[in-house]
């Protein structure tokens, strides 16, 4: 060799590219680089999707008044924009306008492409009138009647006699709706608990027995004396109801067809093209309000949530009340207590298993043995008078709740396992040595210093939890629940009550509605609300979670 | 030559030389007869270890040790590390029965009365003997729950009462001045040396018979290293202290009894003056000189 250097010794020449390339890894780097960015990229997507459609569905948009060449008046809200085919084969823009009217024109929405249109404004005097059914109106008004009287005959002097007589008009449909359910709903309650006491006292000392003849004697007396309540309840509902008939609104449409709106069954009256824009946002506002405030109408299309919002947080608290003492104290004996061994290995071997269960699996699970076998024998026990209909024998929130709990057990435990084993080895020591015993030292030094960790287990169980739909579908949420789970009636908690859930009521309006373009934008507006939801509920449990960890901070030196 | 007049041969080459042998046949599984010297047969023995033997599992850690401890003084454990010291220390107060695998033979006494006895709760000895491990482990709650600790597991809740242990095992552990306006604070904001003192604290707080310390200072610096010295010169008297430490000057200093132990024997064990000054085996002096270790 020319320096008299060894050949294997002297310092390589470059590689080539290829296997530079090799060596240095930079397609790794752009590979997980890339990946990183894809996964962000995603979840950013997603979140300004909810936000720009969930945010957006509740803003009073302009009415658009469109004279079509064809002679066709419509007016309304521009839902959407597309470009389509059309019957020629032509590209043309068209346009979705919401027309609403529906006991008029049997539609809620027409398409308009734009080639038709032959003039087109913004009236401004147009209402939106949104109603308790039927949907939306759109019209130009006519006259204001209240007390049988005309006070009003344009747009402006309605706006402004609105405020002193529509809220009156709501306040009294309110007080008949609430006759129709909590009133009403006690005396029937009165009536079938009178019912109850007869049935029980047959089933327990037969059709023949005094007691049943005395039972008998007092639910005749209970029926007779509810029949005069409701007679009451049914005079005062028809009085209600004759004092709003006077008050109405004289409506025409843009095809210049007259309609009479009660004013009882309007919810809200928007002069779209004559808003301000702070009263643009106060309409926003109460629509918000009323999205998160109201029960749903229009078989759950419009109005609020409330309901479903409830049963969410409901089912999720009662969740994690079930889910966090089990699989904390299962984790307590796996980690603390069981000798570690094959035994052991299995069973957290299960655990880890379980997690990985298709939740559906857990649906079908609870049914069958949460509703079908745990409630129907709490049925025969407790209520055995009201069979055959079940009382616990069918879906309901404990039921739902404890589905869920049995769900996110094993992310509990393996948390909560974890979290115990990095409690360091010399605390447990060093709490021994003071003479504590297994219980004392678990439940003063080891639990106290895990607790972060497990509360972490708590937040994964709530999150998946909180968002979970397919096995609630087996058991026990509704599309409609007319009662909420938690009431005023004794005893307050109702947990074999069905429930509604967010998650089911987006899926509802996704996939169930009759009007599924009015309810369309409304899966954004409720997807957007349990992601804020679960959020919340996250944010809370981890707030928690810091108050601890900073009481009991680690840092050592 | 009797091995005994060994050390009197005093150069340095025939004690490592001769030391060399020993070990290595300790090494090989022979059978040692512990140097006890007379010094300490004066003494009160408050623990004695008799015939003690423990194993890990299938291997043996500790081999027929013989060991009164004295009422009231403080003995150094020293010795190369693997050597035993920690397991005999955490066998006094039963610790070790917390380890699967562990088995002993032998006894221990505590006052004359057997520790493994089976009517002994085990709960209550720990209790009597306060320890103090090798990294400070205060609990994650405040300076004054961790002092009152032991006494709330008994059920203490006057007020009263556990204010005065705290401020009195404080004091006893020279942490009050430091401490006293931070009493409801979390232990955890100490430093390392006021934690380990906290620890010391802690296991005085329910006065107890005997003090055990699994080398206190070996995870401290050399000024909380310090305290922790004074500290004991403090408590000397007080309590029967045993201290088991990997540094010879820490046990020359603080110690009035030191035991050499070497791969779970224990081989000499007398005054600390006499242990560092005049052993009577080689190894010892060998080990404290620090030619090997």
């Amino acid at each position: 060799m020319s320096h008299g250097v060894p050949r294997r010794d002297r310092l390589r020449t470059r590689r080539s590219a290829v296997e530079a390339l090799r060596a240095r890894g930079e397609p790794a780097l752009w590979l997980t680089g890339g990946a990183l960015l894809l996964a962000l990229g995603m979840i950013v997507g997603l979140i300004a999707l909810l936000m720009v459609g969930g945010l957006s569905t509740l803003w009073p948009r302009p009415v658009v008044r469109i004279r079509c060449q064809d002679g066709r008046v419509l007016m309304g809200e521009i839902a959407r924009r597309e470009t389509a085919r059309g019957p020629d084969g032509r590209l043309v823009r068209r346009r979705l306008v919401r027309i609403g009217n529906f006991e008029l024109t049997h539609e809620h929405f027409a398409w308009v492409a734009d080639h038709e249109v032959a003039a087109e404004d913004c009236p401004p005097e147009a209402m939106v009138l949104e109603r308790v059914a039927w949907g939306r109106f759109y019209g130009l008004p006519r006259a204001l009647v209240a007390g049988g009287r005309i006070i009003a005959t344009n747009a402006a002097e309605i706006r402004a006699a609105w405020p002193s007589i529509h809220p009156e008009v709501v306040a009294r449909r309110r007080r008949r709706e609430r006759i129709e359910t909590v009133e009403i709903g006690e005396v029937n309650r009165r009536l079938e608990a009178a019912r109850l006491r007869a049935r029980t006292a047959e089933l327990v000392a037969g059709r023949d027995s005094e007691r049943y003849a005395i039972a008998r004697r007092e639910a005749e007396q209970v029926e007779q004396r509810t029949a005069e309540e409701f007679a009451r309840l049914r005079a005062e509902i028809e009085s209600l109801n004759a004092h709003n008939a006077q008050f109405h609104l004289d409506v025409v449409t843009a095809d210049g067809r007259e309609a009479r709106l009660m004013l009882a069954d309007i919810v809200r009256m928007v002069p779209a093209n004559a808003l301000s824009r702070a009263e643009r946002w106060a309409v926003y506002g109460s629509r918000w309000w009323e999205f998160i405030s109201d029960v749903p109408r229009e078989a759950n299309s419009e109005g609020g949530v409330f309901p479903a919002m409830f049963g969410t947080v409901v089912m999720t608290l009662l969740m994690s009340l079930a889910v966090v003492p089990i699989g904390v104290m299962a984790a307590l004996y796996l980690r603390e207590y069981a000798k570690p061994g094959p035994w052991v290995s299995v069973v957290r071997v299960s655990i880890n298993n379980l997690a990985g269960v298709p939740s559906i699996v857990f649906g079908v699970f609870g049914l069958g043995f949460f509703c079908y076998m745990v409630g129907a024998t709490i049925d025969e026990l407790l209520f055995a008078a009201r069979l055959p209909n079940p009382t616990f024998g069918k879906g309901g929130i404990l039921w739902a709740s404890l589905t869920l709990a049995v769900m996110t057990l094993p992310v509990v435990i393996v948390a909560t396992e974890e979290a115990l084993a990095a409690v360091p080895n010399s605390m447990r020591e060093g709490s021994f040595a003071c003479g504590a015993g297994k219980w004392q030292t678990l439940r003063r030094i080891v639990l106290p210093r895990a607790l972060p960790g497990i509360l972490t287990g708590m937040i994964l169980a709530m999150a998946r939890g909180a968002g979970e739909v397919a096995p609630l579908m087996l058991v026990g949420a509704v599309k409609l629940a007319p009662e909420l789970p938690v009431d005023r009636v004794p005893p307050f908690i109702h947990p074999e009550r069905s429930f509604m859930h967010l998650g089911f009521h987006i899926y509802d309006l996704g996939f169930q509605s009759q009007n599924s373009e009015a309810a369309k934008p409304m899966v954004f507006t409720t997807a957007l609300l349990l992601v804020t939801i679960i959020v919340l509920l996250n944010l809370l449990a981890i707030a928690i979670r810091n108050h601890l960890r900073r009481k009991h901070r680690s840092d050592v030196f | 030559m009797a091995l005994s007049e060994l050390p009197k041969l005093d150069t340095t080459l025939d004690v490592s030389v001769s030391a060399a042998g020993r070990l290595a046949a300790i090494a090989a599984g022979e059978a040692v007869q512990t140097e006890l010297h007379d010094d300490l047969r004066r003494e009160t023995a408050v623990v004695d270890v008799r015939g003690f033997n423990l194993w890990y599992g299938p291997k043996q850690a500790l081999f027929e040790i013989h060991m009164p401890i004295p009422k009231g003084r403080i003995t150094a454990l020293v010795g190369p590390s693997g050597c035993g010291k920690s397991t005999l220390l955490r066998s006094i107060n039963r610790i070790n029965d917390l380890v699967d695998t562990v088995r002993t033979t032998g006894d221990i006494l505590l006052n004359g009365e057997s520790i493994f006895a089976p009517h002994v709760d085990v709960i209550d000895l720990r209790k009597r003997m306060g320890m103090v491990f090798q990294k400070p482990n205060p609990f994650p709650m405040s300076v004054y729950e961790n002092v009152v600790y032991p006494l709330r597991i008994d059920g203490v809740r006057d007020r009263a009462v556990l204010d005065e242990a705290c401020e009195r095992s404080l004091r006893g552990a020279a942490l009050w001045d430091e401490v006293k306006d931070r009493l409801h604070d979390s232990a955890m904001g100490l430093s390392g040396g006021q934690q380990q003192r906290l620890c010391i604290a802690r296991a005085i707080a329910a006065e107890p018979e005997v003090l055990l310390m699994d080398e206190p200072c070996s995870a401290l610096d050399p000024i909380a290293t310090n305290k922790i010295e004074e500290l004991m010169e403090g408590l000397r008297g007080e309590y029967t202290i045993v201290i088991v430490t990997h540094n010879m000057q820490q046990a020359a200093r603080t110690s009035d009894y030191t035991a050499f132990m070497y791969l779970g024997r224990l081989i000499e064990y007398g005054s600390t003056a006499t242990i560092f000054q005049q052993p009577h085996l080689p190894e010892t002096l060998a080990y404290v000189t620090g030619r090997f270790g």
